[in-house]
C-alpha cells in the first residue's frame, strides 16, 4: 500500500500585519509558520491505512521553498516514511491549480494506490489543490471526507455535506480523496520521532512546465472595518455587566 | 459579458445558494444561462426561472444525486460549446469536487470562496480573504477567456421576482461516474435543538482543555443560555456534533450569541451571521467574529467568564 499525502506548511498572522512591497502577499515576518491543520488529519490517515495493510509506504509530497521543510519534517515525525518537495520561484504565492500541476508531475511517477490532501489550507481557503490534482491524474476524487474504509478495487467514504448530512460514496481506487478535520485523531510527534523525521530522506524536485496560471494577486490590503462591534473594554467585570445587561435587554425583545 | 450558474439542489430542494449566484451573474451585466442538472430538471426550472436570468439549459440526466464526474462532465461541455465569460457555482461540498478540476482540465481561470466580483477594463476581478480572513487579495485572471469561480454562500442576495427566460433542453454527454452515491447518513440528533434556541453560549478552541468545559456547561446553565460550539471542539471529540454552529453543523437564528474563545473562522460565521445580537470575547484583537459581532471585547474568556459567574 502506496500512499501519497499532499501536506502544506500555512502561515498565520497574529495581530499585526505588513505587506511585501509590491502589495501581493503578506510580508513573511508578520507570519507563523506551521504544518496545515487539515493535512495533519491526512498524514495520520494516510499512517493508519499503512499500519493497517502491514506493509507499504507513506510519501509526503510537499510544494514549497526550503523554509517549508519545517511542515513536511512533521509529518515525516508523525511517521511519513520519506519526503518529496517540489519548488521552483515561480510557485511563490501560486493558485492552487498550478500547484496541483507542480504536485502531479511527482505523483504520477510515484504511481500510489491512494492519494490524501487535507480538504484546504488554513492560509489561502481555497479548497481546490486535489480536485486539481485528481483531474490531472485522470484519477477519481471526491472532497470533504469524514471516513474512508478500503475495500477492494473501491473504497467506501463519508462525505460530509453543509448542514452535517453524509452522503456514502463508493469510489473505484485509486483515488484522491481530500480529508476534512476530525476523521481522526492526528498523533503528536515525539522528541524522540522529531529527532529521527531529521534524518529521513527529502528529494528535492524542479516542476516542469507550469502553464498559464489560474489566478494572479492582484494585491492584499486589510479589509475596511464596516461599523464594527462595539468594543466593550477589557476590565473582566466591567466587561461580565455589559454582557449581562445587554443579554437582558435582547431577550426581553 | 455571458455567466453560466450551476443550479444546486439536494434531495429535491433547490438550494438558497443557487439565487445568490444569479444576483452574482446579473451583477456582471449578463446575459444569464442556468443550467439544471437532473434526473427531472423541470422540477427546479420555475425556482430559477427569476428577474435576470434569460436562458435556463435543461440537463437530463440518471439520478438526482450530485456526482462529481457528471457535473464535471456536463459543465465542461456547456463551457466548450458556449464560452460563458464566468462559471459561477457554489462554495460548496458538491462545487469543491468539480469546479477545480474543470478549470484544471481546461486550462481555465479559478478562484473559490469568493465574495464579490467585478468588471475591471475587460476582466474579471475577484475578491476573496486570505490567512484566516484579516487579510483581503483581489485577484485576476490573465489569459483566461473563462473564469471559474466558487462563491459564498450569503454574499449577495437571492433573486427573486418572475422571470421570462427560454428554457431549452441540452443532452448529456455520456460519462461513467468513478465515485458513486450509496447512500444518506443523517446528522445526528441530538439532546437539545440549537437551531430554536434564542440565547446561545458557544464556546471555540480558546476554551483550551476538556476539563474546562464544565465550567461553560455550568455558565450557560446559570445564564439561561444553551451551550454550543465552533468545530473544532466537536473535531476533538468534546462536544457532540448536534451542538456545532457552522457550514458544516447547525445555523442558528438566536436573539443572542455569546461567542467565547471563537476565532471567527468563515465556515463558522456563515452558521452565526444573522443571529440577532453577537457578542465576542476573544483575546485576539484581529480575530474575525469581530467583523460580525455588534459587541466585541478583547479580554481573557476566563476572567470574564469568572466574572458572569459571579452576577448570575
Amino acid at each position: 500500500m502506496k500512499i501519497v499525502v499532499c501536506v502544506k506548511q500555512v502561515g498565520a498572522l497574529g495581530d499585526e500585519v505588513e505587506f511585501t512591497d509590491d502589495e501581493r502577499d503578506v510580508d513573511p515576518d508578520y507570519l507563523d509558520y506551521a504544518l496545515n491543520e487539515w493535512d495533519s488529519y491526512a498524514t495520520e490517515e494516510a499512517l493508519r491505512l499503512r499500519d493497517e495493510a502491514g506493509d507499504g509506504e507513506v510519501v509526503a509530497l510537499t510544494v514549497g521553498d526550503e523554509d517549508a521543510e519545517d511542515a513536511m519534517r512533521r509529518a515525516l515525525a508523525m511517521g511519513a516514511d520519506r519526503g518529496v518537495r517540489v519548488w521552483s520561484d515561480e510557485l511563490a504565492g501560486a493558485d492552487p491549480i498550478t500547484v496541483a500541476r507542480a504536485l502531479a508531475e511527482v505523483v504520477r511517477a510515484e504511481s500510489p494506490d491512494l492519494v490524501l490532501a487535507g480538504v484546504q489550507s488554513s492560509d489561502a481557503v481555497q479548497a481546490a489543490t486535489g480536485a486539481a490534482l485528481a483531474e490531472l491524474l485522470d484519477l477519481p476524487r471526491v472532497a470533504v471526507v469524514t471516513k474512508l474504509e478500503l475495500g477492494s478495487g473501491t473504497a467506501k467514504v463519508h462525505r460530509e455535506l453543509e448542514g452535517g448530512l453524509v452522503d456514502v460514496v463508493e469510489v473505484d481506487m485509486p483515488a484522491v480523496l481530500t480529508i476534512q478535520t476530525g476523521i481522526n485523531e492526528p498523533r503528536y510527534a515525539t522528541l524522540r520521532a522529531i529527532k529521527q523525521a531529521e534524518q529521513k530522506e527529502i528529494d528535492v524536485r524542479e516542476p516542469g512546465d507550469l502553464g498559464t496560471p489560474a489566478s494572479r494577486v492582484r494585491r492584499m490590503f486589510v479589509p475596511p472595518k464596516g461599523e464594527g462591534a462595539e468594543m466593550l473594554g477589557e476590565d473582566p467585570a466591567a466587561v461580565a455587566q455589559r454582557i449581562k445587561e445587554i443579554v437582558e435587554e435582547r431577550m426581553k425583545s | 459579458m455571458s455567466v453560466l450558474v450551476v443550479a444546486e439542489h439536494i434531495r429535491g430542494e433547490l438550494r438558497p445558494v443557487t439565487l445568490e449566484l444569479i444576483s452574482a451573474a446579473k451583477s456582471l451585466g449578463g446575459p444569464v444561462a442556468v443550467a439544471v442538472i437532473a434526473k427531472d430538471p423541470s422540477a427546479f426550472t420555475d425556482a430559477v426561472n427569476v428577474e435576470g436570468v434569460d436562458e435556463i439549459l435543461t440537463v437530463q440526466v440518471d439520478q438526482d444525486e450530485f456526482e462529481n464526474d457528471v457535473y464535471q462532465a456536463v459543465v465542461g461541455q456547456l463551457i466548450a460549446d458556449r464560452r460563458p465569460r464566468a462559471v459561477l457555482l457554489g462554495f460548496t461540498v458538491g462545487s469543491m469536487g468539480y469546479g477545480p478540476a474543470l478549470a484544471a482540465k481546461h486550462g481555465l481561470g479559478f478562484a473559490s470562496d469568493v465574495f464579490a466580483v467585478r468588471e475591471e477594463n475587460g476582466g474579471l476581478v475577484a475578491e476573496r480573504s486570505f490567512y484566516g480572513a484579516k487579510v483581503n487579495g483581489e485577484l485576476e485572471f490573465p489569459g483566461h477567456d473563462t473564469v471559474v469561480l466558487l462563491v459564498r454562500p450569503t454574499s449577495w442576495a437571492p433573486a427573486e421576482g418572475a422571470g421570462s427566460a427560454s428554457v431549452s433542453a441540452v443532452d448529456a454527454p455520456s460519462v461513467t461516474s468513478r465515485a458513486r452515491h450509496q447512500d444518506w447518513v443523517e446528522a445526528q440528533a441530538g439532546d437539545v435543538d440549537i437551531t430554536t434556541a434564542e440565547f446561545l453560549l458557544s464556546v471555540g478552541r480558546g476554551i483550551g482543555d476538556k476539563e474546562n468545559l464544565e465550567q461553560f456547561e455550568e455558565l450557560a446553565e446559570s445564564m439561561g443560555a444553551t451551550l454550543s460550539s465552533s468545530r473544532p471542539l466537536v473535531d476533538a471529540g468534546w462536544m457532540p456534533n448536534a451542538r456545532q454552529v457552522g457550514q458544516s453543523g447547525k445555523t442558528v437564528k438566536p436573539k443572542v450569541y455569546l461567542a467565547l474563545g471563537i476565532s471567527g473562522a468563515v465556515q463558522h460565521l456563515a452558521g452565526m451571521k444573522t443571529a440577532g445580537t453577537i457578542i465576542a470575547v476573544n483575546n485576539d484583537p484581529e480575530a474575525a467574529i469581530f467583523n460580525v459581532a455588534h459587541y466585541g471585547a478583547v479580554a481573557d474568556l476566563f476572567e470574564v467568564a469568572e466574572e458572569l459567574e459571579k452576577l448570575y
